[in-house]
């Protein structure tokens, strides 16, 4: 008698893995290399496959579903065109540490190399915007290759990571590999995740004798989980500390707290770039230093002190240099320094802390956010405002395109929790919100799920319009329309003498007969004193709306700190004038 | 704080997973954020456990060498990365194999040159030789200079292959 067959083709067995991965949705497109996949998938009824029209979008909607569960998302693609369109994505979720894990096909192994049809070099294009990627050549090797790139994915700094499947792969056959029952001990890749205690003692010790303190905190936080955000609150409210957020990390700690100056950085609040330009003792948590928060580097809080937390190595002293590095998972990090700070109870210098506040508070008296209301015209600062208004009170999610509605919407909407807010900060990809929102609203079927917009980015994705459709998932799509790519308006005007080259959103659909085309609901408005009525019923509206508000086309966003520009040298408005743009500047994007 | 750095040249060694694409990660890194490669080195030093040894000399500010490293050891199949350079002492070697072409004195003058330098006569024809040295880079580098006047007609050089001293492993 012949030893048992196994039974399993590399297919079934890659559905399996997953399961056993706790994936419940993939966001995917078929082709012909993949189809043993999607046979495997028709043939059971525990994975959800959600089909995108775009492969891109797959993955910035798996990045939306990853960010507000904090689970990996899954994206199935196929070979050649499906791998290439992903490649935006992946980037995107590379420079935003999203879990990503994205399967894409591949022509038969004997046919490698041969120019076969739809054949690209998956792994070799995708070497450097991924996180890590493996290229399957046997079937024996890939339950347990898709077990290790779940545990690359999530572990460490998160990211995205390909499989690339050869089609005979999927079809040979082989027995299942279950996932190792401890947490894979991998061979060669083992962050390191607890922080040094001695640096943690040290850190509580800098950071009690401070005088000009500021809390500085990125998305690192919301990676590490939102046990991390909790810890968070909990060690600034017994510091009394100011803190600041960056983009990626709003919602990190409560934006209506006292304590929260709101973002720092280029479009960030004057309070918070002047408390970092003037700190003596800067906290860093699980943020990267990234250009659009440094600004002018040789300018960047030069009298501070600075301590940096970060589960990265690679992140410490590479653009800025820190006194103190801490390796090690914010969450672990923060529950050591609360632990240290309650057993010292160290005695913070109250009178210096007072009067730091005082000062503060005089920069947050200027207001900055503040801006001309409108007349006639809808201002878009405006409709943030009552957009907020309305959700405020109801279980929400934002999602944002590129551009100047997405600083505003940093600015104005406000984050009380983390996984509530996602937007492409690193790449800036215009074309990320919508699919990211659908992503979201998946994960979460009851949630108000809302994309602010601009009308150039939305067109990057529309398509999109056709899944949501299909899915009657009830995203809304809320378009802050100012017949501009208007960051990029904001620019010319700012440092190229206002000659708007290409700039202008020409021939725009009409996009209520856009959304009703492809099933949606499509509103539009004008005028601000009806903007509530339409907000109402966008949110009433259980079925994906599309809102297109018309706003001032000649609005700029504020404050800036332009390129070049040290965080004392902010434009508040556009009575500021952009003679504070040097030459070295204007090399930088 | 900022203060223009020095540029530095550092030798680092790094033992990988001996699995396709690796070689390309590694350079990929290099080139795709800028950073020089002087040399560079590889080949499976540990058959049983499938590992690799890279050596890479490369040259940067401190602030870039630091990062250099930190990118190094993220890679996911990297298991080691050493700097050499900062760890104490070390030894390195380059081989390189010179082929000259000549006849009468020149070819009398090489041999002479070859003997001071302990390089190794691997080939010869009557009007040619192909010799093998080894060395620091700068003993190649002088014995090739050397040779140049006496007819050398291709170089081949292995890149720096690099070990602490003492009896620690990598
Ligand atoms: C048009 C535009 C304008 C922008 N303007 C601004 C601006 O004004 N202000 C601003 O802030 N940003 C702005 N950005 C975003 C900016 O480009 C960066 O994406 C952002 O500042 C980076 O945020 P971060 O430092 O929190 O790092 P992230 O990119 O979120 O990186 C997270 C860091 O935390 C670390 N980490 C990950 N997991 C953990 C863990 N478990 N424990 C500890 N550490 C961990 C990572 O290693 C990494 O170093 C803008 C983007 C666009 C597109
Ligand atoms: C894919 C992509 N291409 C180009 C850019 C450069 N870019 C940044 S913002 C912007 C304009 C966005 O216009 P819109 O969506 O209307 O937003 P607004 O700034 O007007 O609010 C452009 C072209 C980008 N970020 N992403
Ligand atoms: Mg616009």
């Amino acid at each position: 008698m012949k030893p048992e067959e196994p039974a399993t083709t590399g297919a079934d067995l890659l559905v399996k893995a997953l399961i056993d991965e706790d994936v419940e949705v993939v966001f995917g497109y078929p082709g012909g290399a993949v189809l043993p996949i999607y046979d495997s998938l028709f043939k059971q009824n525990r994975l959800r496959h959600i089909l995108v029209r775009h492969e891109q979008a797959a993955v910035h909607a798996a990045e939306g579903y990853a960010r507000s569960t904090g689970k990996v998302g899954v994206v199935l693609v196929t070979s050649g065109p499906g791998a290439t369109n992903a490649v935006t994505g992946l980037t995107d979720a590379l420079m935003d540490s999203i879990p990503i894990i994205c399967l894409t096909g591949q022509v038969p192994t004997h046919l490698i190399g041969n120019d076969a049809f739809q054949e690209a070099d998956t792994t070799g294009i995708t070497r450097p915007c991924t996180k890590h990627n493996y290229l399957v050549k046997a079937v024996g090797n890939l339950a347990r290759t898709v077990h290790e790139a779940f545990y690359v994915a999530r572990s460490g700094r998160p990211g995205p990571v390909v499989i690339d499947l050869p089609k005979d792969v999927l079809m040979n056959k082989h027995d299942y590999v279950a996932p190792p029952k401890v947490a894979a001990e991998h061979k060669s890749y083992r962050p390191q995740t607890k922080p040094d205690l001695r640096k943690i003692e040290q850190a509580v010790e800098m950071i009690a004798g401070a005088k000009r303190p500021v809390f500085y905190v990125g998305g690192g936080v919301i990676n590490s989980g939102p046990k991390a955000s909790k810890l968070l609150a909990q060690f600034v409210r017994m510091t009394g500390y100011p803190i600041t957020n960056t983009l990626m990390g709003l919602g990190a700690f409560p934006a209506s707290d006292k304590q929260f100056l709101g973002m720092l950085g280029m479009h960030g609040t004057y309070e918070a770039n002047l408390a970092m330009h003037g700190c003596d003792v800067m906290i860093n948590i699980g943020a990267r230093f990234d250009d659009r928060i440094t600004g002018n580097l040789t300018k960047f809080s030069p009298g501070s002190k600075k301590i940096h937390i970060d589960i990265d190595p690679s992140s410490i002293n590479k653009s800025v240099r820190v006194d103190l590095a801490i390796i090690g998972d914010a969450t672990l990090a923060l529950e050591e320094m609360i632990k240290v700070w309650k057993a010292r109870q160290p005695k913070v210098d109250l009178k210096a802390l007072k009067a730091w506040w005082a000062e503060i508070e005089t920069w947050r008296a200027r207001n900055c956010l503040a801006y001309k209301t409108g007349g006639e015209t809808i201002k878009p600062q405006f409709a943030l405002e009552r957009l907020y208004h309305h959700i405020k009170n109801t279980d929400h999610y934002i999602t944002t395109e590129v551009g100047q509605h997405q600083m505003w919407a940093a600015q104005f909407l406000k984050f009380e929790q983390p996984n509530r807010w996602m937007t492409s900060g690193g790449l800036g990809t215009m074309g990320y919100g919508f699919p990211a929102a659908m992503g979201v609203q998946i994960a979460h079927p009851d949630a108000l799920v809302i994309d602010v917009a601009g009308e150039a980015s939305i067109l990057m994705n529309i398509q999109e319009l056709s899944t949501v459709a299909q899915y009657n998932l009830p995203v809304k799509i809320f378009i802050l329309n100012n017949h501009y790519m208007g960051m990029v308006r904001q620019w010319q005007e700012l440092l190229h003498g206002g000659r708007y080259s290409e700039s202008y959103s020409e021939s725009l659909p009409d996009f209520v007969k856009l959304a009703d085309a492809f099933g949606a609901v499509g509103l539009r408005c004008h005028e601000p004193d009806k903007l509530d009525g339409v907000i109402e019923e966008m949110i009433k509206t259980k079925r994906p709306v599309v809102v297109d508000v018309l706003v001032d086309e000649a609005e700029n966003c504020f404050p800036m700190i332009p390129s070049g520009a040290a965080h004392n040298e902010m434009l508040l408005g556009p009575d500021d004038k952009a003679g504070k743009v040097s030459e070295e500047g204007m090399v930088l994007v | 704080m900022n203060a223009p750095a020095e540029i530095q040249s550092h030798t680092i060694s790094v033992l990988v997973a001996n699995e396709p694409g690796i070689l390309a990660r590694v350079v990929g890194l290099f080139s795709g954020r800028g950073y020089n490669i002087e040399s560079l080195t590889v080949a499976e030093t540990d058959a049983k456990e499938s590992l690799s040894r890279i050596t890479i000399v490369t040259k940067g500010t401190p602030m870039i060498i630091e990062q250099i490293k930190a990118q190094l050891d993220r890679l996911v199949p990297v298991h080691r990365v050493r700097d050499l350079t900062v760890e104490g002492p070390h030894i390195e070697r380059e081989l390189a194999l010179v082929k000259v072409k000549g006849v009468g004195e020149k070819r009398v003058e090489a041999l002479r040159l070859a003997d001071v330098f302990r390089a190794k006569v691997i080939d010869a024809k009557t009007d040619s030789f192909v010799f093998e040295v080894t060395g620091t880079t700068g003993k190649v580098q002088t014995f090739i200079g050397l040779m140049e006047s006496l007819g050398v007609v291709d170089v081949g050089r292995t890149g720096i292959v690099a070990m602490s001293r003492g009896g620690e492993p990598l």
